[in-house]
């Protein structure tokens, strides 16, 4: 005959209210906030994850009625699935969505599924501890401790883990802490629980584990150093051949970052991109073949692609980059899905051995290159490379090259400028204010001579930025960017990576 | 003797103890890789067995023997001078010599400084090939930007870190400040120095430099000793001036002559001595030279053919050479242009008056290291010319370096110069085959790059058992007069000015074209 079974500390099971509560919304925030940030529209997703999340509660509520037997031992088990998946759901997510159409369903089912489970906890630990309290008792301390969790995560989720570990870590660390109260509940309902807990506690190590070895994944993934480094949450990061891509996304939109450098901020990258390109096929006008060198993000893509060109060249270094600009939708939906135009040709090489072996024409280039804050990128800024664009040009052709800030590496612009006129290019300068940028600087060039451009209406339509006053802006050059002497930036004294990183090391 | 060697031993003679003991608790990997060169065993025939006797004779107006920059200058000379009624016979596979090159990385010499106006033959190859690029205003040419090396161009490892430059400025004292200010006064007053003649002291090729009596008592004292007398202490200093003479001459500062150390300074200048001129480089090192050199001479040249006997005649000169395939020919030519080293000619031109006892030859070792990707490291980046200060080697050049890509695969040329007496060096370099060769150059690297273990796909190693001719004190210009034309045979190679640079070597090779064109009744202008 069995013992009669003991009875547990009533407090322990309001504790492990609360916190079985608390770990519930903090899944349901995780997977709208990731929600609104890879897909946008905030009021859409908040909205339907929680219209599903509390719907999948009254579905495991109802499920609960089909548990006769072991109830102690089914909330544990429960418990465990919670932790497992709750644990998972946002690297699960972000590797979704980078990888994946099927992010909706993998979204919604995970956000159903840990809803059902949660949503089966709470009467099961309203019937275990029924034998213990009258009903008024139990149905007022249970429901007071379960909101009083659901208050503690809306609080610490915004405020604590987000700003602190991040939405992976997060949902990573949430998952151990409800696991170990799994494991925890083997020791205090030990009574409940008929038969042996080995099992039961080995899983619970399993899944204590696996979340543990996901928190150092994490950090193969992005450390919390490097996540430290960016105003916004980090939601894609990787380690090409080439460099270090990042994308982040918070209430101003994305942004792309290579080398920790930011690249673009989708807010405001159409005064960037439209101020690259317009101006270079304005110049030209009935340009059929455009060369890009860099532009790896297809935004320059995206506007030169509106121009009724018949053939368009992106040479970049980094398959990654353009992968990530292909298939990682907000960058898709961003550069109007630029990579899958009929008219372009991708090239994976070094634009200068490219420009180098090859022997074809073109009417314009744009050369959309990082900043040249190392020597493998300030050789992209020299005579000789200039030179080998020079051979590449067709009559008439135009470039533009975007040219760093006049305002906060005034030397360097100046030096990109006198390179190019070193090639033998006729060159004119021009700048645009990028807010996420600063001013910005593009030099317009050609190798006869040229007047800029003066109206947009040959453009395509619909620009955001550009307009005729806005062109005749650009052109000119307030009385702390002018002209300043510089030395020509040549493959044997790479003066520019000097330069730049003696000027921006200031403003750092 | 190889046998009852262990790899520590090796290490450990050409390391030093401390390597060798670190390198015992972690061994090196050692990758697959071959004995590219050079060919002792067929060389050294020469020495070993008397002539054979040829299968045929063929007559030639001019034989050329060797295929180095010198033979191949030779040639190209004679080619500008309509005369095509040559042959050239070089005893490797391979044309080149010290300067041979696989595919786009060097075997031996690797760049060349901007020639100056003092040296048109050279200029006119050079505008032949597409490399100038007009001429500044001092009337000095201008070398294509692709040509010269890509900055960076060096960099030093000390204690853990990279910095930019050869100079070790990082942690230098006043004192050593002072002393660089010092020597580069010294230099620049060389740079600077004019004869009654108008030449300076030190220019490329040496034919055109100075041979007044202040600049040649230089070469009766060696540069340890020329350092010392004028207070030179600072260890950072005499470091760079050993690396000079490590890297250009094979010996060391007590072997080199002063007037050849100073010139290693400053003929590479020509306003300022702390500003030399550009340096001009290949993915292939001087095997880009060769190449354009061999394209006039490949129909006209045979390759693994060592010449053995040298019998000049009163109807022409004999040549016997013997075939690495095949039977052994001979060759009756009026002239002979002999562009082989003078330990050669002593050992094959019968009567040659011996005079050439005094030539002295250092012994290399060229490893070239396949790597999978760019090694890492604290620091300055990663640059052309990458030198480890404490280290017996002269560091390595990055092949890769002057086209791009800067990511991926990449080779490594690492030089390690057998300073020590020349015969004994050489016994040393052949004792030691590719595996010690690959331990030595993976151990040397592996204290600046510990990840090459991991990066290195490949070694392969090249043993220069008489590298180049060391400017020993008194050596340059003890005997200017060598190599004067002996009875048909007319002589061309660097070692003749006791220094081993591309410039000398071709500059012999012209002038021995010049005066065969001449002495065949076929005078030319001289380019030179």
């Amino acid at each position: 005959m069995a013992e009669p079974p003991r009875s547990p500390t009533i407090s322990v099971f309001y504790l492990n209210v609360l916190i079985v509560a608390a770990c519930g919304l903090i899944y349901e925030l995780l997977a709208a906030t990731l929600a609104s940030y890879l897909l946008g529209d905030s009021i859409t997703q908040f909205s339907l994850i929680i219209g599903l999340f509390i719907s999948a509660l009254g579905a495991g509520a109802f499920v609960s009625r089909y548990v006769d037997r072991g109830i102690a031992r089914v909330f544990l088990e429960v418990e465990l699935g919670v932790a497992l998946l709750g644990g998972v759901s946002a690297p699960l997510l972000f590797f979704a969505f980078a990888r994946s159409a099927a992010f909706y369903v993998v979204l919604y089912s995970l956000v159903f599924l840990i809803g059902t489970l949660v949503g089966l906890e709470l009467p099961l630990l309203m019937r275990i501890l029924r034998e213990h309290l009258s009903f008024k008792d139990l149905v007022s301390r249970v429901l007071s401790f379960d909101y009083l969790g659901a208050l503690l995560a809306s609080i610490l989720f915004p405020l604590v883990f987000v700003p602190r570990l991040g939405l992976v870590r997060t949902s990573l660390a949430v998952g151990v802490l409800n696991a170990l109260v799994g494991l925890w509940g083997t020791y205090t309902m030990r009574g409940l629980l008929h038969g042996g807990v080995a099992g039961l506690r080995a899983r619970a190590a399993l899944v204590i584990g696996l979340l543990t070895v996901g928190i150092a994944f994490a950090d193969r993934l992005t450390t919390l150093a490097e996540a430290q480094m960016f105003p916004d949450e980090v939601v894609y990061a990787k380690q090409s051949p080439y460099q270090r891509i990042v994308v982040t996304r918070g209430g101003a939109g994305f942004q792309l970052y290579l080398n920790g450098n930011l690249q673009f901020s989708s807010v405001d990258e159409r005064r960037y991109h439209e101020a690259l390109v317009h101006p270079a096929l304005l110049v030209r006008g009935g340009a059929k073949r455009v060369l890009v060198l860099g532009g790896g993000d297809g935004l320059a893509l995206r506007e030169i692609e509106r121009w009724p060109v018949e053939r368009v060249t992106l040479v970049d270094l980094d398959p990654d980059m353009t992968a990530l600009s292909d298939k990682f939708p907000p960058l898709g939906e961003l550069n109007r899905h630029a990579f899958r135009d009929p008219r372009l040709t991708v090239v994976h090489a070094d634009a200068m051995i490219w420009l180098e072996e090859g022997t074809d024409r073109w009417d314009a280039a744009i050369v959309d290159f990082p900043d040249p804050n190392n020597f493998a990128l300030g050789k992209l800024y020299t005579t000789r490379f200039y030179r080998l664009l020079a051979r590449r040009l067709a009559p008439g052709a135009t470039v533009a090259v975007q040219s760093t800030s006049p305002l906060f590496a005034r030397e360097s612009f100046w030096c990109i400028v006198r390179t190019l006129e070193a090639a033998g290019f006729k060159v004119a300068p021009y700048q645009a204010t990028v807010p996420s940028f600063g001013v910005w600087g593009f030099a317009l060039a050609r190798l006869d001579p040229f007047e800029p451009p003066r109206s947009v209406a040959a453009a395509p339509s619909g620009l955001a930025f550009l307009n005729d006053d806005a062109l005749a802006a650009m052109f000119r050059f307030s009385a702390d960017m002018t002209p300043v002497p510089v030395e020509v930036n040549r493959l044997d004294n790479q003066v520019l990576v000097r330069t730049y990183e003696r000027e921006w090391r200031r403003w750092d | 003797m190889t046998a009852n060697l262990t790899r520590r031993d090796f290490l450990a003679a050409f390391l030093g103890a401390p390597i060798a003991a670190a390198c015992a608790r972690r061994p090196p990997p050692r990758p697959p890789g071959e004995l590219v060169g050079a060919s002792d065993a067929f060389g050294h025939l020469l020495r070993d067995e008397p002539p054979p006797r040829p299968a045929a004779w063929t007559r030639e107006r001019v034989a050329i023997v060797g295929g180095g920059v010198a033979g191949l200058a030779a040639a190209w000379r004679l080619h500008h001078a309509g005369f095509t009624d040559f042959r050239l016979f070089e005893l490797e596979g391979a044309p080149g010599g010290t300067a041979r090159a696989g595919d786009a990385y060097p075997w031996g010499a690797h760049y060349v400084p901007a020639p100056t106006r003092d040296n048109p033959a050279l200029l006119l190859l050079l505008g032949e090939m597409g490399i100038l690029d007009g001429t500044d205003a001092d009337g000095e040419p201008v070398i294509a930007e692709q040509d010269l090396v890509r900055d960076p161009e060096e960099r030093v490892y000390y204690r853990g870190r990279w910095y930019e430059g050869l100079y070790l400025h990082a942690g230098a004292s006043p004192d050593d400040e002072r002393q660089l200010a010092t020597f580069l006064a010294e230099i620049q007053r060389w740079v600077d120095f004019r004869d009654g003649r108008g030449r300076r002291a030190f220019t490329l090729p040496t034919a055109r430099a100075s041979d007044d009596a202040e600049v040649t008592a230089l070469d009766r004292e060696s540069f340890r000793d020329w350092a010392g007398r004028r207070g030179f202490t600072s260890p950072r200093l005499l470091w760079l001036l050993d690396y000079a003479c490590r890297d250009d001459y094979c010996t060391t500062l007590d072997g080199t002559s002063a007037w050849a150390g100073v010139f290693y300074f400053a003929s590479r200048a020509t306003r300022s001595a702390a500003e030399s001129r550009p340096l001009m480089t290949w993915p292939q090192g001087n095997g880009r030279l060769v190449a354009h050199l061999w394209r006039r001479v490949a129909d006209r040249a045979r390759l693994d053919a060592a010449a053995c006997d040298v019998a000049p005649g009163d109807a022409g000169v004999d040549v016997t050479f013997r075939a690495r395939r095949g039977d052994p020919f001979g060759v009756r030519a009026e002239r002979v242009i002999f562009a082989a080293p003078q330990f050669v000619a002593r050992r094959t031109i019968r009567g040659l008056p011996d005079d050439r006892a005094g030539f002295e030859y250092g012994a290399w070792m060229v490893a070239n290291l396949h790597l999978g990707g760019r090694p890492l490291g604290r620091g300055f980046p990663l640059a052309w010319d990458n030198v480890l200060y404490d280290s017996p080697s002269l560091g390595y050049v990055v092949a890769t370096h002057q086209r791009g890509p800067e990511q991926g695969p990449t080779v490594l040329t690492y030089y390690y110069p057998l300073v020590g007496d020349g015969a004994a060096a050489r016994r040393a370099l052949l004792a030691a085959g590719q595996p010690e060769w690959a331990d030595v150059a993976l151990a040397d690297l592996g204290r600046a790059h510990p990840e090459i273990a991991d990066l290195v796909e490949r070694v392969d190693v090249m043993r220069w058992g008489h590298a180049m001719i060391r400017p020993r004190p008194g050596f340059v210009w003890g005997a200017r007069a060598r190599g004067a034309p002996f009875r048909g045979v007319h002589f061309a190679c660097s070692d003749l000015s006791g220094v081993a640079l591309f410039e000398e070597a071709f500059d012999h090779g012209v002038r021995a074209a010049e005066e065969v064109l001449a002495s065949l009744g076929r005078p030319a202008e001289s380019i030179r």
